[in-house]
Formats: structure tokens, sequence, C-alpha cells
């Protein structure tokens, strides 16, 4: 061993170099920010809690094609479908087992109406597993709720489909 | 019989005065420990719970009281059972030894140090029980691992101690403090100090030194199996030991209660407080050690036990006797 590395462990150098970089980060601005307080920003592609979209004059997109029903890998979604008296075809039933969703966003990609889309919102943990089987009316509410927003991010991403 | 009733409640009382606060600022040591930590890396730690994030223990404390209380069916349930309750013990009784002032000190019995050493090396114990009596792989590897660990460095620790004692002359903990009056101890026993500090991380199993805990390696070590209130005794009785060895580092080396200097700023403040400050100042070192050192490998750890610090120390009995010995200075002449 070299007499300066020698020396080097006895003074424990490295330690105390090591020591001082540390108490100096100690008084640096954070890298993390206040969570619950604070939220960090979302990319337009973020794949949060599902929406059920409508169109402006508030019919409902889904034509019950059951692609979503079909690709779903988790097979989370199940739906079932009417014909409706002027003689569209609705779904008359449509669930989504939050808990089977793995959230991979093929649902969304096999829309061919936008109806089903993923929204920005990743906050909707329950206390209990009942209230995460969504129903129709579940997803439709979340399409009115985060319409704006739903809207802005297929606009944003629209150029890249 | 009236004496007796009347005895036993002034003492009681005398306990349960030093043990809530010690309980009390191990659950705030905690908070320290996490937030120092936090701040090293840049990160705020917990800041949410009360002002500052102050209450985080407690809340903490609440959800391990409310959890479920797991013994494995194949575990030897008494000791499982006897093994936390064993390492609380032993980490709270040490503290009725130390004195944080003149004459403020539960037990001042005159082998103060022997006490607390007797007490320390009996800490291994709730550690090996528990390892050993939950019957898992993990547990059983890191109550190995740990005894000899603690093992290997209550004998540097001894040796260092006798350090001290060469100076002072006794082993009373008040008199230890009195006897660096003029000079702290950490000036001419320097080296034994960072040993010191070095074997207490150790002892502690704190980082670097958290082998028998090593998440990579053994899950959780000997608490894998641990759960609930259980577990958090094991957590508190670590802490606990952890403060006791910053306050037995402040005792034997920084001067315990006394003032830095004897002038009117800072001997206006009360002793206890400078115990106080000084065990704070070496529990933040100890929060940044675990910040910025990597884990030792097992053989490193021994090598650095027995092959370094137990010579080195005993070369310093040896220098350091010699010197006193040489300039006249033993103590009791």
């Amino acid at each position: 061993m070299k007499i300066s590395r020698l020396l080097k462990t006895i003074f424990m150098i490295d330690f105390v170099t090591g020591l001082l970089i540390a108490i100096k980060e100690t008084f640096k601005t954070k890298k993390t920010i206040n969570y619950p307080f604070e939220k960090g920003s979302l990319g337009t592609r973020s794949r949060g809690e599902h929406a059920l979209r409508r169109y402006p004059n508030g019919e409902e997109r889904c034509i019950a094609c059951k692609l979503c029903e079909a690709v779903c890998p988790a097979q989370a979604i199940t739906i079932e479908s009417k014909e409706r008296n002027d003689g569209s075809r609705k779904t008359i039933r449509y669930d989504i087992d939050m808990l089977k969703c793995i959230y991979c966003g093929l649902c969304e990609e096999s829309c061919p109406v936008d109806a089903i889309v993923q929204g920005p919102n990743f906050e909707f943990a329950t206390e209990s597993r009942e209230e995460l089987y969504y129903t129709k009316e579940k997803l439709l509410e979340n399409g009115d709720r985060w319409e704006n927003i739903l809207a802005a991010n297929i606009k944003a991403d629209s150029s890249h489909r | 019989m009236d004496s007796y009733f009347s005895i036993l409640f002034t003492e009681v009382y005398k306990i349960l005065f030093l043990l809530v606060p010690v309980l009390v600022s191990v659950a705030m040591i905690v908070w320290l420990d996490r937030r120092v930590w936090a701040f090293v890396q840049k990160r705020r730690g917990p800041n949410v719970v009360g002002p500052f994030g102050l209450f985080q223990s407690l809340a903490d404390a609440l959800k391990y009281i409310f959890k479920e209380i797991i013994i494995p069916a194949s575990s030897n349930k008494l000791v499982f059972v006897l093994a936390p309750v064993v390492t609380m013990t032993l980490a709270l009784i040490s503290w009725a030894v130390i004195p944080f002032g003149e004459d403020f000190v539960l037990a001042d019995i005159n082998v103060g140090i022997l006490y607390l050493f007797a007490v320390s090396s009996l800490g291994v114990y709730g550690i090996i029980m528990g390892g050993w009596a939950s019957n898992s792989k993990y547990p059983f590897l890191g109550a190995i691992r740990s005894a000899a660990q603690m093992v290997s460095y209550e004998v540097s620790i001894g040796v260092i101690i006798i350090n001290v004692l060469l100076c002072v002359g006794s082993l009373n903990l008040s008199d230890i403090v009195k006897a660096q009056q003029n000079l702290w101890f950490v000036i001419p026993l320097f080296p034994m100090f960072v040993i010191y500090f070095i074997s207490a991380l150790a002892e502690t199993n704190r980082p670097p030194f958290d082998l028998p805990e090593a998440e990579a390696e053994l899950v959780a070590g000997y608490q894998t199996e641990y759960s609930g209130m259980m577990y958090a005794m094991f957590w508190l009785g670590e802490y606990a030991n952890i403060l006791l060895m910053c306050a037995l580092g402040s005792i034997l080396f920084l001067g315990g209660w006394l003032s830095p200097l004897d002038i009117f700023p800072f001997n206006a403040i009360p002793g206890p407080f400078w115990l106080i400050f000084k065990i704070l100042f070496l529990f933040i070192l100890f929060a940044l050690v675990k910040a910025t050192v990597p884990r030792y490998r097992y053989d490193q750890l021994m090598k650095l036990g027995w092959k370094i610090f137990l010579p080195f120390s005993l070369f310093y009995v040896v220098l350091t006797s010699s010197f006193l010995i040489y300039f006249d200075l033993l103590p009791g002449k």
C-alpha cells in the first residue's frame, strides 16, 4: 500500500470529505415536491382513471363495437348492447373492473370514436373493493367532469395517431 | 409500611420522570433521523403530520398499535414474545445511571460505567432470542451476524472505556464528567473518540454496519417475522440504544453536562441542556453517516473490529498509562 493511501485511510480523509459533501447538499434546494399539496405535471398521454365521453350535443360516443372488450388483456371490461328505438346501437352496460385493469391504454387506442379514454386523474383510491367496480354511469360522469382536459389531450395527441 | 409506600411512590415518580422524556425523545429522534437522511438526499422527509412533521413518529406508533401481532405457527412462542420486551427493557434500564447534571441522576451508583457495559452486553440477547425464536432462515442469519458483530465491538468499546477510566480513576459516571472540568477527554483521547463513535455505530447496528438487517440480503434480519407493536418495540429499543450510545459518548468524551467554556453566556445554560445539545450533535453525526457511507461487507466489519480497533485501542491504553505515569498525572494520587 502506498504511504499516501495509508495516511488517507488513517485520517479517514475520504470519509470526512463525504461527510462534508453531505452537509453541503443538506442546504441545497429540494428536488422533490410537497406531493399532496403540490402536484407534478402530467403528460397528455398519461393513463389514469377511465372515462366515457359524449358528443357536444350530449349523445354518448360509444357505439358498443366491443373492440375494447376484445382487446383488453386483463379482461376487465364487460359490455352489453341493445338497439335503441332510433335504430342506433348503444350500450346498456359498460363495466370496468378497476382492480383487474392494468392501465395499458389499449382500450383507448382501439376505440374508433374516442369514447373510452384514460384521463389525468390517478387519485381515485377507495376504502372498499366495491367502489372500484365502475359502471357506465360512473364512467360517463367521469367523462363529463374531465371533458375539457380529455378533449385537449386528444387534440394535442391527434397529429401522432 | 407507610414509609415503604412513600419510598416506592417517589421512586416510581422519579422513574416515570426519566422514562417518559426518554421515550418521547426516542420518537423525536426517529423523526430527526429520517429528516436528516432526507435532507442529505435533497428530499423533504416527513413534513405533513404536525409542525414540520414532528408528530410523524406518533402517527407511526398509533399505526403499529392498531396492527395485528402475528406469531408464526412454528415459532417458539414464549421466546418470540419475550425478545422485543427484553430488547426494550434493556435499552431503557441503562438510562438509570446517566447523569443529566450535578446530582441529577436516578441511580448514582459507584460502578455506573460497569453497569452500563453489562446491560449493553445483554442487549444482544434480545436480538438472538428474536432471531432464533422466529424459526426462519433470514431472522436466524441476521441474529447470528448481529451477535458476532455486537460482541466484537463490545470488546473495543471496553478497551476505549479503560482509556477514559485511566484518566478519571473512578467508575462513577458523575465523577467521569467532573474529571473533565478543565479539559474534555475528546482532546487528549481524540483517536479513541473516533473509534468509540465507529464502534457505537456497529454496536447499535446502525448503517454502515447494519448487517443484521441488511435489506438486500436478509429482508429485515431478526425483525422479519415481527409485526405490529412487537416490531415497534424492537424499533424503540434500537433507537433508545442509539440515544444511549450518544449520551455515553458525550459523558465519556464531550464533558457531559459541562459547558464548553466556563464563562458567562455558556454557563448560564443549565447542565441538562448541554448534555442534550451534545447528544443531539452526536446523533446528527450518526444520521449523516447513515446517509453518506455504504454498507460494510461482513469480513471487512470483522477485520475492522478485531484487527484494527482492538490492537489500536490496546496500544492507546499503554500510551495513556505510560503518559500518566511518566508525568505523574495519575488520578487519586
